[in-house]
């Protein structure tokens, strides 16, 4: 997400565009990045160390954006939906 | 002297880059971002554009290339480099300087003749300039707001880093009205317009940006 105290104009925006499709009471919009990373193998403190440090170095820029890290489980199989 | 222009997948300008280099009176060395070293050069431009399509954050892929690997090491033993426009994201992103480059407040791409003024002429991409020179140099950008805290924006300010800064009006949101910046050494120059395409009254504004490129020659002989 962008630092509170960084400028977002997408966020900005989004905000003025509610307004005109008629919904109402929205009083701030942030616009951030969401990345899904599949992990092959066992998630050990190792790796999610190692995850911190892609979304430090990589996935964003700490001199404007905050990022939290979270782990989901994958179901083992995953089932077709036709 | 020997100028290399890095080329990445998606720069636009670096052919008018190197157009600038040879018209300030240097031989232009074409680099790629996949190079594993610099080719003997003495300086370094990163030229404007849209680098791994400004994915992720504009520079931010282009950072881990191998060629900027090379760059960023040899930053740090003085060589000269100048970045413009993406070249100056790819710097921040490369933390060679300080802050970061956002989308312009007004949220609308950008593109005029943009008066600046010159602040830092100890640079070797600006000795030719006279310190306050007062300047018409093209602007073109999306994200060229220049953001950082306020403790870095005084540091920048006090120590003489701002090298130009918007005159007129402020033409994406830039803190303090700052369009460019050197490190610490003041070997390493970020620029949000572009000099490279000020280098010729047929084609531009005006001749005022090929003051960037000539200054590399008045730095060795000074």
């Amino acid at each position: 997400m962008p630092k509170p105290e960084i400028l977002d104009p997408q966020g900005k925006a989004v905000l003025g565009a509610l307004p005109r499709l008629g919904f109402t009471g929205v009083t701030d919009v942030r616009q951030g990045k969401r990345f899904e990373l599949e992990i092959d193998g066992e998630l050990t403190d190792d790796v999610v160390e190692q995850v911190r440090q892609m979304a430090a170095t990589l996935l964003s820029n700490p001199v404007i954006e905050d990022y939290t890290v979270s782990v989901e489980t994958l179901p083992t199989s995953v089932e077709t939906v036709s | 002297m020997k100028v290399g222009v890095v080329t990445f997948p998606g720069s636009l300008d670096d052919v008018d880059a190197q157009r600038a280099v040879r018209i300030g009176g240097h031989e232009a060395v074409a680099l790629w971002h996949g190079d594993h070293d610099l080719r003997g050069v003495d300086a370094v431009v990163l030229p404007g554009g849209f680098s791994y399509g400004d994915y992720l954050r504009c520079g931010a892929i282009s950072r881990f290339s191998p060629v900027m690997t090379e760059v960023i090491e040899a930053a740090g033993r003085g060589l000269p480099v100048l970045g413009i426009c993406n070249g100056f994201q790819i710097l921040c992103e490369s933390h060679l300087l300080p802050g970061a480059l956002i989308r312009n407040d007004h949220r609308k791409f950008v593109c005029r003749d943009q008066r600046l003024r010159i602040e830092n002429t100890r640079t070797p991409w600006t000795s030719a300039y006279d310190e306050g020179a007062e300047v018409t140099i093209v602007l073109k950008n999306g994200e060229g707001g220049f953001v950082a805290d306020a403790d870095t924006l005084d540091r920048l300010e006090g120590e003489g880093r701002v090298v130009a800064r918007y005159l007129d009006d402020n033409p994406n949101g830039s803190m303090r009205d700052i369009a460019g910046i050197t490190n610490e050494r003041g070997n390493v120059v970020g620029l949000m317009p572009h000099p490279e395409h000020a280098v010729e009254s047929l084609t531009g504004a005006g001749t005022d940006g090929l003051g960037f490129f000539t200054s590399l020659a008045a730095a060795v002989l000074a």
